[in-house]
């Protein structure tokens, strides 16, 4: 039983199971601290899970992969960016249509490119992002009790550990740069940007094509690095725990990262829980899958304090008053 | 001399509204120039203009002699020119120092501004008596100071041409003459400043010269020293107003309303009305001063039934109602309210005047039986009551939305009025409305206590509390800080509004 929640497998399986969502997490984050809603985090990465894995089939490179599914993801942030932006249309219509859009896109054009029902050919191992090994961990691996923990630190495909990297890269733009303070205050009072002379769209489309490069990671991770190929809905809602995650965090960098590794954690926590017996009765495993997002919920709606989104988040900039 | 600014025939439309029409303008180097017109005249239009925020449809602009374009406010910027906006355009979580380089930070990296930043800004603050806590958040400061942030920026961007949209709408007498000050230092160092604003006193206490809008045209040039306050309000409205409004003196009756030890606390325990007492008779107008945000609109919620208070009871004609919290049995009882925010409250801008006409009292049999509600006599009331309040246009199928702020205000007093209520209470009658209807409405609330009913005004403009009550209270951090008949002087209630006691004297 202890061993489910506290083995070295589970805990590196939560840094794997938590990164898609950090980096969905922090493409969210850059959109909502620009006053863009990003309902579509979902649609954004199961669109790119898809175009990388189609593109691996093809190419055998993950590379491509990488670059095509970012650009299939820029394009559906745009597509919001337009909507919300330059129509000023309502953000969470627009985000619902683009999660509704991928969906169903990737399944058609799976069964029609590949006809195995949707699925993508699994990948050979070519067309897999290298691992990284941390320098001398081999040896850390022997240390009695400790070391297989230090351990789980190394192994991973080397987009994990570019995840981890943006956490203190966002973290420090958004406090330190220039691009970092606009960004904050159109999110905050896009009239002040205005009048301090710089342009709300221009900054706000910038913001949002980061969040498609991010969920492009997000997207990619998923399909290409920990699974192989592409499943129909493979996303699983992780676009929702991300936006979920976020709003736990209240809109901040580090605090992303450790909601995401808790909801990480409990994903690992429920793939090593199939089969589990209280007993002699089995638990569904359903009913495991179920966690992470009861876990959500329970979360949102009682265990943190109030959490305050960027003021002027969802609301479409008019001049007018 | 060449003008700072001249404005040469500029002319602006938004759709059927002919917001600027043909308007010239030359504003003096080193003077404080006020801008003075009602509500709508265009005073706003033309300064957003100038900074750059709508582009002109035709008309030149020059700056210091040489014609400019300006097509944003960073070309504005970028011309020396900076504008304190009425509502204040700064980004409330960010510091001082944040909302001062926003836009100017000179780097990719924000480290080298802020540090430039924070030397300027205590050089500013010593030359203009100006000074600010540049790590203090700017959203957890008073409105005073957010305003002085924001003339601050405008410094610090190099304005030489600093433009106030109605600055004093939310200080005390106090923050606004320490405010008339440092526009007074700014002019001395050969600044030039343009006050835009609807309130005569403050044109005769600092202006050099001033210009008169209506609808849209600047109808006067004048200098400051030279007029008066009659001659301005007559060119404001296009004929004689009557400024001071003629009342008897009040006969008070027997008490309505009697408000006991009232504390309402928020979802944080903060009591924002804390332990208020006073009474209000018939035949009386108590009047609530203020600066907004000190208790007053949650002093108003409780009474009217909206919410509850936390501790204490409210006595309407000798009955207990601090508990009901039911504004549509208080009506029926003769309790009567004109909301404070006239948009959300006051009527539902989409719904047509007769609807709006006819809220809070759907329920009434004279409307129709049962759950039917007789659209003929919806429209015949609402027609009734345009005509008994001079609404314009007198459409009962107008949008609500559609109506100016001073028919809004009168449609909905028309609402409050004709039930015949015992006690009316009014939140901000005339916010937002023009001169000639402000006249109106102050007749209308004087003639209503002339007939034996109890009125409690709640205004943050001193001037419309001193000229219609009969007592006034004055309310400071949720507490009344004090109670004056009607002939206090305006200092006086101004020290209790800034929150000081005069226990001491």
């Amino acid at each position: 039983m202890l061993d489910i929640f506290l083995s070295a497998e589970t805990l590196s399986s939560t840094i794997r199971m938590s990164v898609p969502l950090i980096f969905a997490c922090l493409a969210g984050l850059w959109s909502e601290r620009s006053g863009i809603v990003d309902i579509g985090l979902e649609g954004k990465m199961l669109a790119a899970a898809f175009t990388a894995a189609a593109a691996g089939a093809y190419f055998q490179s993950p590379w491509i992969a990488l670059l095509l599914a970012i650009g299939v993801s820029i394009l559906f942030s745009l597509v919001h960016g337009y909507a919300s932006i330059n129509q000023r249309g309502n953000q969470v219509v627009s985000g619902v249509a683009i999660n509704m859009l991928a969906a169903g896109l990737a399944v058609v054009l799976g069964n029609e490119w590949f006809k195995e029902g949707g699925r993508t050919p699994p990948l050979p191992p070519e067309a897999q992002f290298p691992i990284f090994h941390m320098p001398g961990f081999d040896a850390v691996q022997s240390i009695p009790l400790v070391g297989p923990y230090i351990n789980i630190l190394s192994g991973h495909s080397v987009l994990v550990y570019l995840a981890f990297l943006l956490v203190p890269l966002t973290a420090w733009a958004l406090a330190k740069t220039r691009f970092g303070l606009r960004l904050r205050a159109v999110g905050e009072n896009p009239h002040a940007v205005d009048t301090a002379g710089i342009s709300v769209a221009k900054l706000r489309y910038q913001a949002v094509i980061i969040a498609g490069i991010l969920c492009g990671f997000a997207g990619t991770y998923l399909s290409v690095a920990l699974q192989g190929s592409f499943v129909r809905d493979m996303s699983a809602g992780r676009g929702f725990m991300a936006l979920a995650a976020l709003i736990f965090a209240n809109w901040r960098a580090w605090p992303s990262m450790w909601a995401c590794l808790l909801f990480g954690y409990l994903q690992a926590v429920g793939l090593r829980m199939q089969g589990f017996k209280i007993g002699d009765v089995e638990i569904p495993v359903q009913f495991i899958n179920m966690l992470p997002y009861v876990m959500t919920v329970v979360l949102l709606a009682g265990f943190i304090g109030k959490s305050i989104p960027p003021r002027a988040s969802g609301i479409p900039y008019t001049k007018d008053r | 001399m060449t003008p700072a600014i001249e404005l040469i025939h500029i002319d602006k439309r938004f759709g059927a509204v002919h917001a600027n029409k043909d308007v010239s303008l030359s504003i003096g180097q080193g003077s404080i120039h006020g801008i003075i017109g009602e509500n709508g005249a265009g005073k706003s239009t033309l300064m957003s203009i100038l900074f750059g925020f709508y582009a002109a449809d035709s008309g030149e602009i020059k700056v210091r002699g040489k014609p400019i374009k300006i097509k944003s406010s960073s070309d504005a910027i970028a011309h020396g020119i900076g504008m304190v906006h009425q509502h204040f355009m700064l980004v409330d979580p960010f510091t001082v120092l944040e909302n001062v380089v926003l836009g100017v930070e000179g780097g990719a990296l924000i480290g080298p501004a802020l540090t430039k930043a924070r030397s300027e800004l205590k050089r500013l603050a010593e030359e203009y008596e100006m000074d600010v806590e540049p790590d203090a958040i700017v959203g957890e400061l008073p409105v005073g100071l957010q305003q002085r942030v924001e003339i601050l920026k405008a410094l610090y961007k190099g304005a030489e041409v600093l433009i106030l949209d109605e600055p004093t709408g939310v200080l005390t007498p106090d923050e606004a003459d320490h405010l008339f000050r440092i526009l007074g230092t700014l002019r001395d160092q050969g600044k030039t400043v343009i006050l835009i604003t609807h309130k005569l006193r403050e044109i005769m206490a600092i202006t050099d010269h001033v210009s008169v809008m209506r609808r849209g045209e600047v109808v006067a040039n004048l200098e400051t020293k030279n007029t008066s306050v009659g001659e301005l309000a007559e060119a404001m409205v296009g004929r004689s107003v009557l400024l001071h409004v003629e009342k008897s003196k009040a006969s008070p009756g027997d008490v309505v309303l009697e408000v006991k030890n009232v504390t309402w606390r928020d979802r944080k325990n903060i009591a924002r009305v804390d332990d208020v007492s006073f009474t209000v008779r018939r035949g009386e107008i108590v009047g609530i001063a203020g600066v907004s945000g000190n208790g007053q609109s949650e002093l108003l919620d409780c009474i009217a039934g909206i919410t509850t208070p936390s501790t204490g009871d409210i006595i309407f004609e000798g009955k207990s109602i601090g508990h009901l919290g039911d504004p549509r049995h208080l009506r029926q009882e003769g309790l009567a309210h004109v909301p404070e925010d006239r948009q959300h409250r006051g009527l539902i801008t989409a719904f047509d005047a007769s609807e709006s006409a006819i809220l809070g009292w759907q329920f009434e049999d004279e409307l129709g039986k049962g759950f039917r509600l007789n659209r003929d006599l919806v429209i015949a009331n609402c027609k009734k009551e345009m005509q008994d309040f001079d609404v314009r246009p007198s459409d009962p199928l107008l949008r609500s939305g559609k109506f100016s702020g001073g028919n809004q205000q009168k449609i909905i007093l028309a609402r409050e009025m004709s039930s015949n209520p015992d006690l009316l209470i009014v939140g901000q009658p005339t916010r937002g409305v023009d001169i000639g209807a402000i006249e109106f409405i102050h007749k209308r609330l004087i003639a209503l206590r002339d007939q034996g009913k109890a009125i409690l005004l709640v205004s943050v403009e001193l001037d419309e509390i001193r000229s219609l009550s009969d007592r006034i209270i004055v309310m400071f951090a949720g507490r009344i800080m004090g109670e004056r008949d009607a002939n206090a002087t305006e200092r006086d209630i101004g020290l209790l509004m800034a929150g000081v006691q005069k226990d001491a004297a």
